[in-house]
């Protein structure tokens, strides 16, 4: 093949959904082949429909849940939910008052497909390689583990979807992020995406559209895929993607949207033609060494100040750097794996998928979370929720002395009742580790699923290794 | 929305580097369905005390900051989540601009389409105006220029789209609904 007509997986994807190219003067028109929703930023662009009159475009290709603001509260019956809070309960309504209104499918609060977005979309096999995905929501990147071109957009941008299926966008530059290596014992995609977020920074990938690479992103899982591309827009990066093959291929067949028959096979040629070609440039690219990556954590307040567990805190950085630690009130140079742990909270779209579950499990199996420690353990979708429990997970998380919950996002952002207290430090495997995300004043230590399991049993942050050796 | 021509005032200086949204507006406020009134809630935990009070110490709350437009604020700004909120908060507390060595793409992109202005300048300007809060300074959304108190014309980077939107007080979906036509000739061409 001729080099200049060579492409990335990026390149096939986004060329393929132009209605109409970029200009100077002009932005691209592309279109959207799947539009997800959820209650907390699709309201207002519901109300400007309603002004202008206007009806949604493609209700086939729109797709509703209820995450953010609902409680995850074990329950008998969903009935039995109570939601926290007049303002939640009023967004959950209007979030059903819309999609009857405007006749969309709404995973809604009885549903037993109803979970995180990021999670249902792939789980239902709706995500699948080339498709262009929005949702109103920065984790779309999520999707991109199946070579879908997925972004996050604002609600103006949510009502340009809903109105027209397409929305104005300039070409993003590319960035492959190539990762090699045989990953470590107790080395996660969770550990790998930190890493890559220390090396290039929170706004590292501003501009540009990631695709990771490599043996290790290879060899890894689609679940483990998902957690990397998730964590994409806290390196600033518009999406995160990876080239579509046989672990993508085997994830995605007969799964309840997913083509069949005839229709799986051609679709396979299609996804399978997708990948980037051998020689493809990109704008940007870095790669890193995957066997030299540790158990990571954060020690700040944004998802760029990592460190190995089971290290010191770094003993100096500029004025953020004062102004984070001092707000963890952690000490610069010293160890992490002193900290007292309040809470630990295993969850959210980074890491609540079945094998995060089952990778906490194995750590707590026979063992008892600290006295002092209060665990959530909240799965991703009630579907996952449901595989748990087939497993007898829950019965290990229960016995050890951690909660089993509902779905839902829960404490990953703290506007559905599920906070953590002023001051306490909670380790947690979601994606954010802003001042007052967990909850004012909450103290929050980004991790992987094993490195949260082993603080639990600790009652501080603690290196999972030693737990894992047989 | 309103045609942007031109924005002129003092500035207010946040220095801070990498101020992500849920700073901007905390989680807890977005369970409106509505977007008005969010200007209360805009760095609430930055401004207000657990006990409700005003922190004396935070720039919005000094009295030098009443009636600015302009914030400039540190590398970096409106990171993470891709609240819409987020501008909406700072056009209603009355912020017109916000003037950083980076701002993050959905942010920035959020900002045009509701006529808050993300103005990106390189580092040396930016220091100045980081050394000078209070500066009266413009913006000329037409030539795309920052206009400084010694009269120094500094050209900031713009699409010209959000541009020509923003000084027309064009609505980008009027735009988009105008190649309806394409669209649908697209949606034949997939069948
Ligand atoms: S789990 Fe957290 S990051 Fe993911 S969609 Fe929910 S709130 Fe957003």
């Amino acid at each position: 093949m001729n080099k200049s007509a060579s492409k990335t997986l990026f390149e096939k994807v986004w060329s393929s959904h132009l209605v109409k190219d970029e200009t100077p003067d002009t932005p691209a028109i592309v279109y959207v082949d799947l539009h997800l929703m959820h209650e907390v930023t699709t309201p207002q662009a519901f109300s400007l429909l309603r002004e202008k009159g206007l009806k949604v475009r493609r209700p086939d290709l729109t797709l509703g849940t209820m995450d953010h603001s609902i409680p995850t509260t074990p329950v008998k019956s969903f009935k039995d939910l109570a939601i926290v809070g007049q303002g939640a309960a009023n967004q959950v309504k209007t979030m059903e008052d819309n999609c009857a209104e405007f006749g969309l499918e709404l995973l809604g609060f009885d549903s037993e497909l109803r979970g995180i977005v990021h999670v249902i979309g792939p789980e239902l096999g709706a995500t699948q390689p080339g498709k262009i995905i929005v949702c109103g929501d920065s984790h779309t990147s999520t999707h991109g583990a199946f070579g879908a071109l997925a972004f996050g957009i604002g609600t103006t941008e949510v009502g340009h979807v809903l109105a027209t299926q397409c929305l104005l966008q300039r070409k993003p530059k590319t960035f492959a992020i190539e990762v090699n290596g045989t990953l470590q014992t107790g080395v996660t995609a969770k550990d790998i995406i930190l890493a890559i977020i220390g090396e290039i920074g929170v706004d590292g990938g501003t501009g540009h559209v990631i695709e990771y690479c490599g043996n290790a992103i290879q060899q890894m899982s689609m679940e483990a895929r998902m957690t990397i591309c998730n964590m994409s827009i806290e390196a600033g990066a518009r999406a995160g993607m990876i080239g579509p093959d046989d672990t993508t291929m085997s994830w995605l067949k007969g799964r309840p949207r997913s083509p069949k028959g005839k229709a799986w096979d051609q679709a396979v040629e299609h996804w399978t033609s997708l990948a980037s070609d051998r020689s493809a440039e990109y704008d940007r690219s870095v790669t890193i060494d995957g066997s030299a990556i540790e158990p990571m954590v954060t020690f700040g307040t944004n998802p760029g100040m990592v460190m190995p567990v089971a290290e010191e805190i770094p003993a100096s950085g500029d004025s953020g750097f004062k102004k984070a630690l001092n707000y963890m009130q952690l000490t610069p140079g010293k160890p992490l794996t002193e900290s007292p742990v309040d809470v630990v909270f295993i969850g959210s779209c980074t890491n609540s998928r079945i094998s995060d579950l089952e990778q906490a499990a194995k750590i707590l199996e026979g063992r008892k979370v600290a006295e002092d420690v209060r665990m959530l353990v909240v799965p991703g979708s009630q579907q996952i929720k449901m595989q748990a429990e087939e497993k007898g997970l829950d019965k290990i998380f229960l016995e050890s002395g951690a909660e089993w919950r509902e779905s839902g996002c829960s404490m990953c952002l703290a506007m559905n009742g599920d906070t953590v207290p002023s001051g306490q430090l909670s380790v947690s495997t979601s994606n954010r580790n802003f001042e007052g995300r967990q909850g004012i004043g909450a103290r929050t230590i980004l991790a992987s699923p094993l490195t949260a399991a082993a603080s639990a049993i600790e009652g501080s942050v603690a290196d999972p290794r030693p737990y894992l050796e047989t | 929305m309103q045609p942007i021509k031109e924005i002129r005032s003092r500035t207010v200086v946040l220095p801070l580097a990498d101020v992500d949204t849920d700073q901007i507006i905390p989680a807890r406020f977005l369970t409106t369905t509505s977007r008005e009134g969010l200007g209360k809630q805009l760095f609430h935990d930055w401004r207000f005390g657990n006990d409700g009070e005003k922190k004396q110490d935070f720039v919005l709350n000094k009295p030098a900051a009443n009636g600015c437009k302009i914030l400039v604020a540190g590398h970096n700004f409106g990171c993470g989540s891709s609240r819409e909120h987020a501008p909406w908060a700072l056009l209603d507390y009355g912020l017109q601009a916000v003037i950083s060595t980076e701002i993050a793409d959905i942010f920035r992109s959020n900002s045009l389409k509701n006529g808050f202005l993300p103005i990106v300048v390189n580092k040396k300007c930016h220091d100045w105006l980081l050394n000078n809060p209070g500066a009266e300074v413009s913006i000329n959304v037409e030539e795309s220029t920052l206009i400084l108190p010694s009269g120094d014309c500094v050209k900031y980077p713009i699409d010209d789209f959000a541009r020509y939107c923003l000084v027309e007080g064009i609505d980008q979906l009027g735009f988009l609904q105008q190649h309806e036509k394409e669209i649908q000739m697209f949606e034949n061409s997939r069948q």
